[in-house]
Parts: C-alpha cells; structure tokens; sequence
C-alpha cells in the first residue's frame, strides 16, 4: 500500500497542474499582507470606527496574526477551486488519458488502487493548507510582527499575543478537514467521470450552491441546512471565540469526517463495478 | 506430450445495454502458442480482450488463465500477463524510463535500472529512455507500449493491434520481435489484429470472430494451406479459355467470369495443368491471382 501511495504522489508532483495551487497561493499571501502592511491602518480604523469612541486600542494591533486571520477568512471560499484541480483529475485523469489500461491491468485490486489514490489526494491537501499556514503566519509575523489580535463577531474578542498561536494552527487544523471533505466531493465526482472538468466545475458548483443555500435564511433552507457539509467548513472560526465551543467543533469536525467518508464509500462502490472503456 | 492450455475462454458474452458486443466465445490458447486473434473492426476483440485483462466484467461465462479463474483471482493472473490494449497511453509527463519503473512497480516487482535498460533496448529505445513519453511519436509510444507490457517478463503478452498506425518498417520490426518474443523467450503471445497477413507471417493457431461469435478457429498452416484453393486467371480471351477449361471437364469448377477473367474453384495440383492447357489451347495467360480460402473467408466477414 505504501509502495501504491508513493507511486501516485510521485505522479501527482510530476505534474505542473499540482503546483499552481502552490503558486497561487505563494503570490496571493504575500500580495494580501503587503497590501496589509500598507494599507492596513485604515482597514482597521475603518473596522473599530465605533469602538474607538468607547475604548482607547494601544500596541500593535495590524501585526501578523491578523493578518494569518484576514488571509484564512478570505481565501477559504477560493481554495477549494485549488483543490479540485488535482483532486478531481485522481481518477478522471487517468480516463481521459487512456492511461486506466495499463493501471488497471498491473496485479492490483481496484480497492487498494483506489485507496491509495484517496490518500495520496488527502496528502496533497493537506500539503497546500501547510504551505498557506506557513506563508501565512511567517511572512506576516516577518512584516508585522505579532500582537494581540481583535475579532469581531456579534460581540468584540481580544486575544492575548500569547493566546493567538494555538488558536491560528487549531483555525488551520480544522480547516484541512474541511478541505479534505471539498477533496473526497471531488474525488467521488472523478470515478464517474471520463475527463477532469466535469469533477472541479461539479465540485464547485455543489459548494457555491450549498454555501448560497446556507446563507439565505429561508425556513425551506432551514430544514437542509444541518445535511450540507458547508455548513460545517466554517466552524474553524468558532477557535476565536471564549470560551472556545469544543463541543460544536468536534460535531462540525464529525459532519465533515462522515460525509468524507460517504463520499468515498460512493466512490468505491462505483469504481469497482466501473467497466473501463475509455 | 499433450499441449497445456494457457487461455480458456468459454461461452463468454458481453451486453452493453442491449447491445451484445461478444456472443458466447469459446477458444483456447496454449502455452507457446503464437496465437491469432483476427476479425474486423468491431467483431469483439478488444472487448474480449478488456474482459481477459478484467478491464470490464463479462455479462456471462469463463475465462481461465493458467488454469485459473479470472474472476477469483485476478491478481495472481495478472502478475505473469503483459498487455497492451488498445492504443499503447502511458503518462506523457514522466519519461519511458519512468514509465516503465512505476508500472514495473506495480506489476509486483523491483525494476533495476539494467532491467529497465534492456527492456528498453529490445524495444529500440534505449537512446531515448530519459525523454518524455508525450514527445515521441505514434510508433515510439508503439514501442514503450510493448515495453511496459514486457517489464515484468510475463509468461503470457497480450497484444491488442500493436502495429496500428505504424509505418511498413514499423510493422516489420514489431512483426520481428513479436517473432524475438516467441521463439527466443517461449513467450505464449496473444495477437489480436484485423490484418490477416500480419497474424500469417506470425501466428502457429488463430481464431477469426465477427459479430462478437467464433467463425473459425485452428491450425495457421492448415487453415491457409487447404487443398481447396479459389484462383483468378486473366487470359487473352475469355472465350477460348472457357472452352478450354470446359474441355478439361471443370465446369462445375468454374465460379465466374468477369471481363477477360474466370474465376476456379479448383484443388491445387490440378493447376499447372490448367496453364499448360490454357496456352496449347493458343490463350495467354496474363496473370494468375490465388485467393486463399481463408482470406476470401475474411473479406466476406468485412
């Protein structure tokens, strides 16, 4: 199994697709933060206009946790675009390639084949969310330092400088499971198909249109609401609050991980009756 | 010593809604066998060579291999086969080299570079071992398609039309090491072609299917040797030469004609008589054209 999962990272990083997101993600941080660093003072100005009236702000708050913060909230709708690119093309990549006839003739069985592939996908993302923590909180910790950092929700949280670091990798943690959720709808969606385009504009319609659905708060949306898993990939933000809902993370975390495993479960079950024809 | 069946294939079938691409195929393929698999385009054989290779599920039937059944334990079987079905893709972004030590890989062994190295020198590609699968030509990814099915020195190759698209020297020089393969390395070899001429010049056995059935299996040489032969003799005059064939008391043997030609039906030691008569009877023979019973056969299935 370890000899399979080896074979098809290394086919994953033998291509150029794999690396955009890594490219993507290595200009749009450091194009976020610089921007931040320039321009920072005023966003935050703007966003404590009100406060500033009530309480008097001291030290450095535009600093490198915000930043990572900033960056997490912002680019968590985009990076699963990222994701599917690969994801989607694990098992539609090798249809549209004709490439299943001589994979799938080797002394193999599907199941493992499969798996070892499910795996190898779960790795890549999970290497992409390391690469975005890492920039994220070394390049912003290198141009601004760090501080306290101040979140608003319905009510104002400040985080003690010391008390933001575990929070930020918890926030990154969670993340990769909910991503790794976005990689499984891909994976699921690449069994069926016969080229990879098909699998990212699924997967990315599946999220925007689950997302929208649960942003509208009609009683209709109300009822789905709790059965679509993006509702669950925001929860990471619930690590900025005090106290921390440990036990809302670990139900969202539990949503996310059993529709991981719905997802390829349908894959499988569709991979191993799939007559290769392509 | 009685011949050790390598392939058994019986009452195989195939349905892809509704549509019965493989009819019940029975034939079997023993070890050493260079062994024919003929028919036109789609007659089968590629989806009977998909269900050989467990690349999609037979709607009903058998296939053994080495004795064992396919859909029990597939990997065993698959372990000593080397295949190329269909057009020979493998991953354009990774070299032949790399191609060969991942599949290698996978067929359950170590590939040494030596290894690779050779298999690679069989195939005529030792110079281009480092380069990128996705700039070689149709013919050179013909090549690193055998290769990858010769990697794991399987005991059964399975060559799904392996010289399609190939250059006349192409075609020769996969003719030759499929020939290489057989007689130097006692490989049993599976050739699936719809070029009669190519399994001629290779094959010991040979099946012909269409329409998804069996039409004719057995021995090369007898099948394409039979007394019987069908020839067309283009003579000065059609007349004369009819008279003359008739004199010789083969009416019943004659087919047809058409223009300055008549067709026979004739066994084959009756015709250098039928020349000989021809020219005494003062009618030139322009050509003699034998149509071997089974290439006839073959065009009448086209």
């Amino acid at each position: 199994m370890f000899s399979l999962i080896r074979i098809e990272l290394y086919k994953i990083f033998s291509r150029i697709r794999t690396f955009i997101g890594f490219i993507a993600i290595g200009l749009l941080v450091p194009l976020i933060q610089v921007a931040l660093f320039i321009d920072g003072e005023t966003y935050i100005e703007f966003s404590l206009q009100n406060l500033k009236e009530a309480f008097d702000f001291q030290g450095n708050l535009l600093n490198g946790y915000l930043a990572c913060y900033i960056i997490l909230a912002t680019l968590y709708v985009h990076i699963p675009f990222l994701i599917t690119l690969v994801t989607g093309d694990l098992l539609a990549g090798e249809a549209a390639g004709g490439t299943f006839r001589v994979l799938l003739t080797r002394p193999v069985s599907r199941t493992k084949l499969l798996f070892a592939k499910f795996i190898s996908g779960l790795i890549y993302t999970a290497a992409l969310i390391f690469w975005m923590a890492l920039i994220s909180l070394l390049l912003g910790i290198a141009i601004m330092g760090t501080g306290d950092l101040i979140v608003i929700k319905n009510t104002v949280y400040i985080f003690a400088e010391d008390d933001v670091l575990w929070r930020l990798l918890a926030a990154f943690g969670f993340g990769l499971i909910a991503m790794w959720c976005v990689a499984s709808l891909s994976f699921m969606f690449s069994s069926f198909a016969d080229n990879s385009i098909g699998p990212i504009i699924l997967t990315m319609t599946v999220i925007i249109s689950f997302i929208v659905i649960s942003a509208i708060d009609l009683s209709l949306f109300r009822v789905v609401k709790p059965f679509l898993f993006t509702n669950y990939m925001g929860s990471w933000k619930l690590f900025f609050e005090t106290p921390v809902n440990y036990d809302k993370i670990l139900m969202s975390a539990g949503a996310l991980i059993a529709h991981i495993i719905l997802f390829f479960g349908i894959a499988w079950y569709n991979f191993k009756k799939k007559d290769i024809l392509t | 010593m009685e011949k050790q069946p390598v392939i058994e294939i019986r009452d195989l079938y195939k349905s892809y809604k509704g549509f019965d691409a493989v009819k019940g195929i029975n034939l079997t393929v023993y070890k050493g066998d260079v062994f024919g698999f003929l028919g036109p385009n789609g007659a089968g054989k590629s989806t009977t060579i998909r269900m050989m290779m467990s690349l999609i599920k037979p709607t009903s039937g058998e296939i053994r291999i080495f004795g064992k059944l396919l859909s029990e334990e597939r990997e065993s079987i698959l372990r000593k086969i080397g295949a190329i079905v269909e057009k020979p893709d493998l991953y354009g972004f990774m070299s032949a080299y790399d191609n060969l030590r991942l599949l290698g890989k996978m067929s359950g062994i170590q590939p040494t570079h030596a290894g690779i190295m050779d298999v690679l020198e069989l195939v005529g590609l030792k110079d281009r071992a480092k380069s990128k699968v996705k700039t070689f030509s149709h013919g050179m990814k013909q090549r690193v398609g055998l290769a990858q099915a010769l990697i794991h020195d399987p005991e059964l190759i399975i060559l799904d039309e392996p010289t399609t698209g190939l250059d006349p020297q192409g075609m020769v020089e996969i003719r030759d090491l499929i020939l290489k393969l057989s007689k130097e390395y006692h490989k049993t070899i599976l050739l699936s072609s719809h070029i009669l001429n190519e399994v001629e010049l290779v094959a010991n056995r040979m099946v012909i299917i269409n329409k998804g059935k069996v039409a004719i299996e057995g021995d090369v040489k007898e099948l394409l040797n039979r007394d019987e032969m069908k020839v067309t003799i283009e003579v000065s005059d059609i007349t004369k030469g009819v008279e003359v064939i008739k004199n010789r008391g083969l009416s019943n043997a004659m087919r047809d004609t058409a223009g300055n030609k008549i067709i026979l039906h004739i066994s084959q030691n009756e015709m250098a008589g039928i020349n000989r008569a021809l020219i005494e009877g003062g009618v030139d023979v322009v050509s003699v054209v034998p149509l071997r019973t089974l290439e006839e056969y073959f065009l009448n299935l086209t």
